[in-house]
C-alpha cells in the first residue's frame, strides 16, 4: 500500500506552548484515515500545516513522495472545522472564485459546479446569496467547494457539524463514493460512530503527541481483551456460580423465568475459544456466543486515559 | 490566472457592487452640490433682508456719514429728541444710533451708543464704527484748515511684486492658490486613507466572522489575501474618485455655460467675511488672467506625481495597519482602542499642514513632511510653495522604506491574528505574535 501523504517528525510550538511534538503520520493512498484526538490536542495544528496554512518549526511533510510545495495546494481540498462562505455573495458566483483560487479555469470550474449542483439538486440556488441559505443549505455548498477540483487529498475537520441525518447521510456516501474514485481522506472527528462506519486507518493524538496510529481493524485487535458475550439457556440458576467458578464473569443478566443468562466471559490466559465453548456446552445450552471487539470509543478513552 | 489578481478582482467587485458604494458614489456629488446651492440661496436670501437703522444725531454733524445701501437703511430722527426717538426705533426699527451732544470730538468717540432688541451682528457695529471714523477724521482735519479733498489725493495704493530668486514670481493670490491646491490635496488623500483604510479592516473582519478566512488561505497566501484586499479596495476608491470627478466636472461645465459670466459676479454677493474669499474676490474681480498666471506657475507635474506616490505610499502603510487591526479583533467594537493610535498621526498631520501655510518652510513643517506617517499630508500641503528636491527624495525614501516595514509587520500581525478567535488581544500578545 503506498502511501498519499507522510508527516515525518513535525514539532510546532507557539509561545511557550508546544502544539505538535514530533509527530510522525503515513496516510495510505484511497483510504479514510481517521485523525482522532481530544479538544486541543492539536489536530488542527497539524491539519493546517499540512494545508500550508502554517510552517512546522521543524519535520517535513511529503505528498506522493515529493516534499509538499505551494503548487500542491490543489492537490488537497480542506473543509475547516470552522467553516463560512462570503455572506453576500452569491453561491455559483462565489462556488467559481474559490475554484479559481485552487487553479481550476472558470470554464472547468462551471463544468464540474453544475454537475454537483444536479446531484445535490440545487441547481436554483446559483444565484442566491449565502446569506439567504439555511446553515444546512449553506454547508452543501461548502462541501461542493471543497471537492470540486478533484483533489488528491481530502481533509474533512468534522464534516458532519450542522448536518440533519438525511444530508449527513448524503455527505458519508459521497465521501466514500469519492474515497472508491481514489482520493485519500483524512477524517477528523469526535462522532466515534461515523469513525466506525467510515474510518479504514486512524491515528490519536493526545497532549500533541502521537500516541497510536495503525489500521483500524489491527487496532481493535490489538485492544481485545478475549472477552465474549455468552447467552445460555438453563433450568439450573446456579448457572452464574458455576461459569464464576471457572472464569471471570462481568455484566450478568437473567431475563427472570425464561431460564435464559446473559453475561460476558473472559479467557483465562493460556485458553483457547475451544476450552470455553466446550465449557459452556457442557454445563448449558448456547444460544449467542460473540466476541467482544472494542469499539473506537473505547479505545479512543483508554489510550487517551492511559496516555495521562 | 494569477491568484493575487483574482483577489483584487473580488475585493473589487464586492466593494464596488455594494449598494451603499453606489449610493455613496452617484448621491454625494450631488449632495454637495445641493448643499453648496443651498448655503448660497440662504446667503442670499438673507442679505436680502433689509436692515433699517435709525439715528439721532445731537451734534448735527455726523449724519452725512450715514449713507443707505441695498441692506442697510439710514433713518434720521434726531427731530423726535432721544427719549421718543428710542420708542419709536424700538417698535419700528433694527436699531438707534444715539449721537449725544458733547464739547469736543475727542470726547465724542466713547460716548455714541447704539441700542437695539437683539445683539447686533459684528459686521454691522463695525461698519457703522468705520463710517463714524472717518467721518471724525475728516471733521478734525476740517478744524485743522486742511483741504479734504486735496489731502484725498495724496493716498496711494502700493502693490509689491515678489520674485523669487530664481525668477518665479508669487504673489499673495499665488500663496493662495498653493494653498488651495496642497490643502487640497492632502485633505484628499487624509479622507481616502480614512475611508478605504477603514473599508479594508472591515472587510477583514467580516472574513473573520464570516469564518470563510481558513478557506481562503489553505489555497492563497494570506499576505496575497492581505495586498489584494487593500488593492481591490484602493481602486474601487479611485473608480469613486473618478467618477465624482467627471460628475463634479460636468456640473460645473453646465453651470458655467448656464450661468455664463454672471458666475464670477454672483459669488462677490456672498457675505462671507472671510480674509480668503475676500482676497478671491478681488483677484476674480481685478486680475483674473493673473490667477491663471499663477496656476500655470504652480510646479504642476511635481504636483501630480509626488500626489500619486504619497497617495498610494500613504494609503499603502495604513491600509496595512487597519488590516492588521481588523485580522487582530473579532468584531468592529473591539477596534476602538488600536484605532486611536492609527488616527492621530494622521490627524496632527491635517492640523500641521494647515497651520504651515504660514510658514511652508520652517523646521516643523520640514520635519513633518520627512516623518513617513504624516510626510503623504503635510509634504503634499508644501509641494505648491516648492520643496528643495532632496527633501522631497529623503521623504519618499523614507516613505518607502517604511511602507515595506510596516507591511512586513502587518503582514505577521495578520497571518497570526486571522486565525485567532476569541478574547480581544492586548498589544503584548499582538507582539508575541511577530515572534512565531
Amino acid at each position: 500500500m503506498s502511501t498519499i501523504l507522510s508527516v515525518e517528525n513535525v514539532t510546532k510550538t507557539y509561545g511557550a506552548f508546544k502544539a505538535l511534538n514530533k509527530v510522525s503520520l503515513d496516510i495510505p493512498k484511497g483510504s479514510v484515515f481517521g485523525l482522532l484526538g481530544p479538544n486541543g490536542a492539536g489536530k488542527t495544528s497539524l491539519i493546517r500545516i499540512i494545508n500550508q496554512i502554517t510552517l512546522p518549526d521543524s519535520g517535513a511533510i511529503y505528498i506522493d513522495g515529493k516534499p509538499l510545495q505551494l503548487n500542491n495546494i490543489k492537490d488537497i481540498g480542506y473543509l475547516p472545522e470552522e467553516r463560512g462562505l462570503y455572506k453576500s455573495m452569491k453561491v455559483g458566483e462565489q462556488a467559481i472564485y474559490l475554484a479559481q483560487l485552487k487553479g481550476m479555469s472558470k470554464v472547468e470550474a462551471k463544468e464540474k459546479l453544475f454537475m454537483w449542483f444536479d446531484k445535490f439538486g440545487i441547481n436554483n440556488w446559483w444565484n442566491k446569496k449565502i446569506q439567504e441559505l439555511s446553515k444546512g443549505m449553506a454547508q452543501k455548498v461548502q462541501f461542493i467547494v471543497t471537492v470540486m477540483h478533484e483533489p488528491k487529498l481530502l481533509i474533512f475537520d468534522e464534516p458532519f457539524s450542522g448536518f440533519d441525518p438525511v444530508n449527513a447521510n448524503l455527505i458519508k456516501d459521497e465521501i466514500l463514493k469519492l474515497r472508491d474514485n481514489g482520493a485519500s481522506i483524512i477524517f477528523s472527528t469526535h462522532r466515534m460512530e461515523s469513525v466506525e462506519e467510515m474510518c479504514d486507518y486512524i491515528a490519536l493524538i493526545n497532549k500533541s503527541n502521537k500516541i497510536l496510529d495503525g489500521k483500524l481493524s489491527d487496532i481493535k485487535n490489538q485492544f481485545k481483551e478475549n472477552k465474549f458475550e455468552v447467552g445460555l439457556i438453563s433450568d439450573n440458576d446456579t448457572i452464574l456460580n458455576m461459569v464464576q467458578e471457572k472464569f471471570k464473569v462481568t455484566n450478568f443478566n437473567e431475563s427472570i423465568g425464561s431460564g435464559e443468562y446473559r453475561m460476558e466471559v473472559k479467557l483465562n490466559d493460556g485458553d483457547t475459544t475451544k476450552d470455553l465453548i466446550k465449557f459452556l456446552n457442557s454445563k448449558a445450552q448456547i444460544n449467542h456466543f460473540s466476541e467482544i471487539i472494542p469499539s473506537a470509543n473505547d479505545i479512543f478513552l483508554k489510550s487517551v486515559a492511559n496516555h495521562e | 490566472m494569477n491568484k493575487l489578481l483574482l483577489i483584487i478582482k473580488r475585493e473589487f467587485y464586492a466593494k464596488v457592487k455594494n449598494k451603499s458604494f453606489i449610493i455613496l458614489t452617484i448621491l454625494s456629488p450631488l449632495l454637495v452640490i445641493a448643499l453648496g446651492a443651498l448655503i448660497f440661496y440662504l446667503s442670499e436670501k438673507n442679505s436680502e433682508d433689509v436692515r433699517k437703522v435709525a439715528y439721532v444725531d445731537e451734534t448735527n454733524q455726523l449724519a452725512t456719514a450715514f449713507t443707505s445701501t441695498k441692506t442697510l437703511k439710514y433713518v434720521d430722527l434726531t427731530k423726535l429728541g432721544f427719549k421718543e426717538a428710542k420708542t419709536t426705533s424700538e417698535k419700528n426699527y433694527y436699531g438707534l444710533i444715539y449721537i449725544p451732544k458733547v464739547d469736543s470730538l475727542n470726547q465724542l468717540t466713547k460716548s455714541i451708543k447704539f441700542y437695539s432688541q437683539e445683539t447686533p451682528g459684528l459686521s454691522l457695529i463695525s461698519s457703522i464704527e468705520s463710517r463714524l471714523d472717518k467721518r471724525i477724521r475728516d471733521l478734525k482735519i476740517e478744524k485743522l484748515n486742511i483741504d479734504v479733498l486735496k489731502l484725498k489725493k495724496t493716498e496711494t495704493n502700493i502693490s509689491i511684486a515678489t520674485e523669487n530668486f530664481t525668477g518665479e514670481k508669487s504673489s499673495k493670490i499665488g500663496s493662495l492658490l498653493r494653498m488651495l491646491a496642497g490643502g487640497g490635496f492632502g485633505y484628499l488623500i487624509f479622507m481616502f486613507i480614512i475611508i478605504y483604510g477603514t473599508s479594508v479592516m472591515r472587510s477583514v473582519i467580516e472574513e473573520k466572522t464570516s469564518r470563510i478566512i481558513e478557506v481562503i488561505i489553505s489555497s492563497v497566501k494570506p499576505f496575497q489575501l492581505m495586498l489584494g484586499k487593500i488593492l481591490g479596495n484602493a481602486f474601487a476608491g479611485l473608480l469613486q474618485f473618478i467618477i465624482w470627478m467627471i460628475i463634479g466636472g460636468t456640473i460645473l461645465f453646465a453651470v458655467t455655460l448656464y450661468l455664463g459670466p454672471d458666475a464670477t459676479q454672483s459669488a462677490n454677493v456672498m457675505p462671507i467675511n472671510s480674509e480668503v474669499v475676500q482676497q478671491v474676490q478681488q483677484a476674480s474681480n481685478n486680475n483674473v488672467q493673473l490667477v491663471l498666471q499663477e496656476i500655470k506657475n504652480l510646479p504642476i507635474l511635481t504636483i501630480f506625481f509626488s500626489f500619486l506616490i504619497y497617495f498610494f505610499g500613504g494609503y499603502l502603510i495604513y491600509s496595512s495597519i487597519y488590516a492588521a487591526i481588523g485580522a487582530a479583533v473579532d468584531s468592529e467594537t473591539d477596534t476602538q482602542q488600536f484605532m486611536m493610535p492609527v488616527l492621530m498621526p494622521l490627524v496632527i498631520a491635517i492640523y500641521i499642514g494647515f497651520s504651515i501655510i504660514e510658514n511652508p518652510h520652517g523646521s516643523v513643517a520640514v520635519g513633518f513632511s520627512i516623518f513617513p506617517l504624516t510626510s503623504p499630508i503635510v509634504m503634499l500641503m508644501r509641494i505648491p510653495f516648492g520643496v528643495p528636491w532632496w527633501q522631497i527624495a529623503v521623504s519618499m525614501l523614507l516613505l518607502i522604506l517604511t511602507f515595506i516595514g510596516i507591511v512586513w509587520f502587518a503582514a505577521k500581525i495578520y497571518r497570526i491574528g486571522i486565525l485567532m478567535y476569541g478574547k480581544k488581544p492586548s498589544y503584548k500578545e499582538i507582539y508575541k505574535w511577530l515572534k512565531y
